[in-house]
């Protein structure tokens, strides 16, 4: 379905390129979305101009969790950096995790054993369904399917759980060091994460029947907040709001990390691009997931080291050298790109955070034309996580 | 859109009859996970205040703060950390860290305060509910993130070494110092425990930066012996070292030897030398050995005129005349002492004080007079034999083969003793042996037991591998004759326990276990004496003793106001203790000059 919007509502453009709004005219209304509207996702605003109920500019407003991270790190040591990363996205925190500790081992020479590789996809996999599934509670809630949430909640917590027992903690992880991960999975682990998974399997079955198969979400859904697959590369769009324009982009396909080049996958594609069909390439991908961690904990070699000896953290000094780690996390591409100068800090961190382009410059222009109703839904189908824009 | 659609979402109704999946009281019904990151704890006994996880903690949240229950003792520093619950992201890197282990977490995760001071405490000092929980976050087992592999130091192979007196230890290389001086964690631990307080940390961080004339400018600040004690010394600092706990300590010796090597010679001067204005006092030093020419090292830096006398014919002391040359080479030992007779100070030798010049023309000539005379004569087991002219002691022998004289070589010989003096004998008379007679034949009989013995572990390996026979616990009874009066060999029983139930030397044998080691030379390394016949005996007598040393105060001051006493003569043999005592002494000897002169300027 092409959008068309309706421009008889639209204020003409001045000279310089911006719109011409007289709020004394009556005719607009200035409305504040966030920063604590439920609706939002995460800590950010959304400054609306409106014309009855629908939507003339948007501008997105960001800052309100800014603590500095990629500064932070340039005056702490390499390991010091370690416990930061994770915080730069508290859904999916171990992407951070991958990505710095990869781009470490890549500036420094550090090879890690194969068994770490696998145990860190299996993280990664299930990071992202534990990021999915509470897409997926956002995306119904916003629509005003509070059950939902509740679901998938309760399979999230559940693998909490297994987080909770491998790593130590339930939120942030901080379970990949630089080197490898910090130790081997627990006694029976491999069983209760597929119990854990069966779990997943049939909540996501139930939220199929209840959110998909429904005459309201379908309808509140379909043909709203569409992404012309134009606009894919011209915006940077990755990940399923790139994949529900059916555009193929997949870094773990694209450009295999880890250990995805010997598991047996396709990318998730659709063509509607629309909330419904972001939100079900999500939960299609939950599938893919579960399957993809079946497949890690089947081929997983049983015996062998996780951790790499490492150098005395304490003095860790990195060769010169830049490099940028990528990997596919639920939002899109996600990377680190760092530079090292020889000294015992970072010189320069930057994250990429799919967030950035999704809900800043992407969500600015998608959002005119909308009615008020519509955006919670609309900013929570393009899944983006605030701490990642304010790095 | 159809039916089904409209249909499919009451399904949702289902679940009115399931049971609800939230815990009712997760504090007491839902643990913490086995590895749940939770509430710390720490061992106090295991803990060593070496403050790794205060220098690993990115959020500054642990403070090492002194724990006054802790018994101070050596290798720990006697401070404990305090978490500060405001800070704390729970990420372990402490635990993984921690050079003990002492400090892990427990999977506790409630505690509720209404004072926000209580959540900085210090674990284990401040008792909580959860320091004995069993189940938490503890480092996983191979995880270290710092090295705990010492880089093993390349040494001449026993068969090339044992026929000479070359310098077994090859020294590190660049690449080599590098990765050992890597595995510093800079608690400084081992700066207490050094008698001369050496900057460890700061100089093996040099190397890490490559810059040895910093180094040695460090080296030479506390220890004018650098190049020795690189070599020879006791190396106490290892023993306190924190990585030693769950690793090997770092190579702190061979470190500072690496720095003392990657010097230039002509270097030294520029980077150590420089004195003060002259004073115009004297001080008289008597012997050329550590303590003595460490003192004379501090004093003409402080610009007094310092007169060295050595009986010998060459400088060192004990580490001349009592370590063999394949451990201290001469041209090292020579370089050392160079420096310091460079910066001006004046060394008399082959100058018996006692002999070749009276104890009181020293007080008369001089403003002070130190005594630093080391032990230079061995002591006697005195049991049935030793007065044969076959029986030696062991620091004569090691005085002869530097001094170059030719000594007596038998085809066997037998060693009592198990210090680091007899290791240094019997490897002495092994390489003259294999010299002479193309092998080696020597026995070594000591009376305590290889894990009680006195000298380095390395040096009873290398003894071992230099082909000496070692026979731990046997207690020699009687030096056997032939007939025709020559020595046939040593008897000993098996030694059941040294000392008493009182903790006194008295030592008891199982005399069924009796062997004969069979030799033509019997050589005693049992301890050694000062020679203080110099002293006459008047001054003998106006002077305190404690069991047969010189007693002197914690300034290295003697009950005479002009003599001063240091190294080994009072404190027993150790050349680092002997450099600790001379900076000791420089001092006193430097403020009672100063006082002195003040008294005198005020008459």
């Amino acid at each position: 379905m092409n959008y068309q919007p309706d421009r008889s509502k639209y204020p003409a453009k001045k000279a310089d390129g911006t719109l011409d709004i007289d709020l004394t005219s009556g005719k607009y209304l200035k409305l504040w979305h966030g920063p604590n509207h439920p609706g939002i996702t995460g800590n950010m605003s959304v400054e609306l101009t409106v014309c009855g109920d629908e939507v003339v500019e948007g501008k997105v407003h960001v800052g309100y969790l800014h603590r500095g991270f990629e500064k932070l790190m340039e005056r702490r040591s390499f390991i010091q950096c370690f416990p930061i990363v994770c915080r730069i996205c508290v859904p999916e925190p171990d992407f951070n995790e991958y990505c710095y500790a990869a781009a470490i081992e890549e500036l420094s020479g550090v090879v890690v054993p194969e068994r770490a590789h696998w145990i860190r996809t299996m993280i990664l996999e299930m990071g992202r369904i534990n990021s999915y599934l509470m897409y997926l509670g956002g995306q119904a809630g916003a629509l005003g399917q509070g059950v939902i949430g509740q679901w998938t909640t309760y399979v999230r917590d559940l693998m909490l759980d297994r987080f909770e027992e491998l790593t130590g903690a339930r939120i942030y992880h901080m379970f990949i060091l630089p080197g490898g991960v910090r130790d081997d999975l627990p006694e029976g682990f491999k069983d209760r994460l597929e119990a854990t998974l069966k779990e997943v399997d049939a909540v996501l079955k139930d939220v199929y029947d209840v959110m998909f198969k429904n005459a309201v979400f379908k309808r509140r859904s379909i043909g709203v907040g569409y992404i012309d697959p134009a606009w894919v590369d011209e915006y940077g769009i990755t990940g399923p709001n790139a994949r529900a324009a059916g555009v193929a982009k997949d870094v773990r396909k694209d450009q295999p990390y880890l250990v995805y080049d010997q598991l047996d996958f396709e990318p998730v594609v659709d063509h509607g691009s629309d909330i419904y069909t972001r939100a079900d390439v999500r939960r299609r991908d939950v599938a893919m997931s579960v399957d993809l961690l079946r497949q890690i904990l089947a081929k997983m070699p049983n015996e062998g080291p996780v951790m790499a000896k490492l150098p005395n953290v304490l003095h860790w000094q990195i060769p010169r050298g830049e490099t940028y780690i990528r990997g596919e996390c639920s939002r899109g591409e996600y990377g680190f790109y760092l530079v090292t100068d020889g000294s015992r800090f970072p010189r320069r961190v930057n994250v990429r955070g799919p967030s950035y382009t999704h809900a800043m410059t992407l969500l600015e222009r998608m959002i005119v034309n909308t009615n008020i109703s519509d955006i919670a839904a609309l900013m929570v189908s393009l899944h983006t996580y605030p701490p990642e824009i304010e790095r | 859109m159809s039916v089904q659609d409209v249909l499919s979402p009451f399904k949702a109704w289902k679940n009115l009859f399931r049971d609800p999946v939230t815990i009712a009281d997760p504090i007491n019904d839902r643990p913490g996970a086995a590895r749940y990151r939770g509430f710390h704890q720490n061992d106090l006994d295991k803990c060593i205040g070496c403050g790794t996880c205060e220098e690993i903690c990115q959020n500054g949240a642990i403070d090492m703060v002194e724990a006054v229950k802790i018994e101070q003792a050596e290798g720990d520093s006697g401070l404990r950390p305090r978490i500060d619950y405001g800070r704390c992201c729970w990420c372990a890197l402490c635990v993984d860290v921690c050079m003990t282990g002492s400090l892990t977490m427990s999977n506790a995760y409630t505690w509720v305060d209404a004072d926000p001071e209580e959540f900085r405490f210090t674990p284990g000092v401040d008792k909580k509910d959860w320091d004995d929980a069993e189940l938490g976050y503890h480092r996983p087992e191979g995880l270290h993130l710092t090295p705990m592999t010492r880089v093993e130091m390349q040494e001449m192979e026993p068969g090339e070494r044992v026929g000479n007196f070359d310098e077994i230890v090859c020294g590190y290389s660049v690449g080599e110092a590098l990765v050992e001086a890597d595995r510093c964690v800079s608690c400084g631990l081992c700066v207490a425990t050094c008698p001369a307080h050496m900057a460890i940390p700061d100089y093996i961080a040099a190397i890490r930066d490559q810059d040895y004339e910093h180094g040695l400018e460090m080296l030479y600040d506390t220890n004018p012996f650098s190049q020795v004690c690189g070599r020879v010394c006791t190396h106490k600092c290892e023993d306190a070292c924190s990585v030693g706990h769950e690793g090997e300590p770092i190579a702190i010796r061979w470190l500072k030897r690496h720095i003392t090597e990657n010097v230039p010679r002509e270097k030294y001067m520029d980077i150590i030398g420089g004195t003060a204005d002259g004073t115009g006092k004297k001080i008289a030093i008597i012997g050329a050995g550590p303590a003595g020419l460490t003192t004379a090292f501090d004093l003409v830096k402080m610009g007094h005129n310092i007169t060295v006398f050595e009986a010998q014919s060459g400088p060192g002391g004990m580490a001349r005349y009592g370590i063999p040359e394949y451990r201290m080479p001469y041209d090292d030992l020579d370089h050392e002492v160079s420096i310091i007779t460079e910066m001006g100070v004046d060394i008399r030798y082959n100058m018996r004080v006692g002999k070749d010049i009276p104890m009181d023309q020293l007080r008369q000539d001089y403003d002070a007079v130190l005594l630093s005379i080391g032990l230079h004569v061995g002591r006697s087991t005195r049991i049935k034999g030793t007065e044969h002219k076959d029986v030696l002691k062991a620091v004569d022998l090691l005085r002869d083969i530097t001094n170059g004289i030719k000594v007596k070589v038998p085809k066997k010989v037998v060693v009592i003793g198990g210090g680091n003096v007899a290791m240094d004998i019997a490897r002495s008379m092994a390489r003259l042996q294999k010299q002479k007679y193309g092998k080696v034949d020597l026995t070594v009989t000591a009376l305590e037991d290889l894990q009680h013995f006195m000298a380095d572990p390395e040096e009873v390996k290398e003894a071992g591998e230099e082909g000496i026979e070692i026979f731990d616990a046997r207690g020699p009874q009687e030096i056997v004759l032939t007939k025709g009066g020559r020595i046939s060999g040593l008897r000993t029983w098996k030694v059941i326990s040294i000392f008493d139930d009182q903790g006194r030397f008295a030592p008891s044998y199982d005399e069924a276990d009796e062997m004969l080691h069979k030799a033509n030379m019997v050589i005693e390394a049992i301890g050694q004496a000062s020679d203080v016949s110099l002293l006459g005996e008047e001054l003998t007598e106006a002077l305190d003793w404690n069991r047969g040393r010189l007693s002197v105060d914690a300034e290295g001051r003697t009950s005479q106001s002009w003599l001063w006493a240091a190294g080994d003569c009072v404190h027993g043999p150790d050349i680092i203790h002997a450099v600790a005592d001379g900076h000791v002494v420089a001092d006193s000897i430097n403020a009672a000059l100063n006082e002195q002169e003040e008294a005198d300027a005020k008459d």
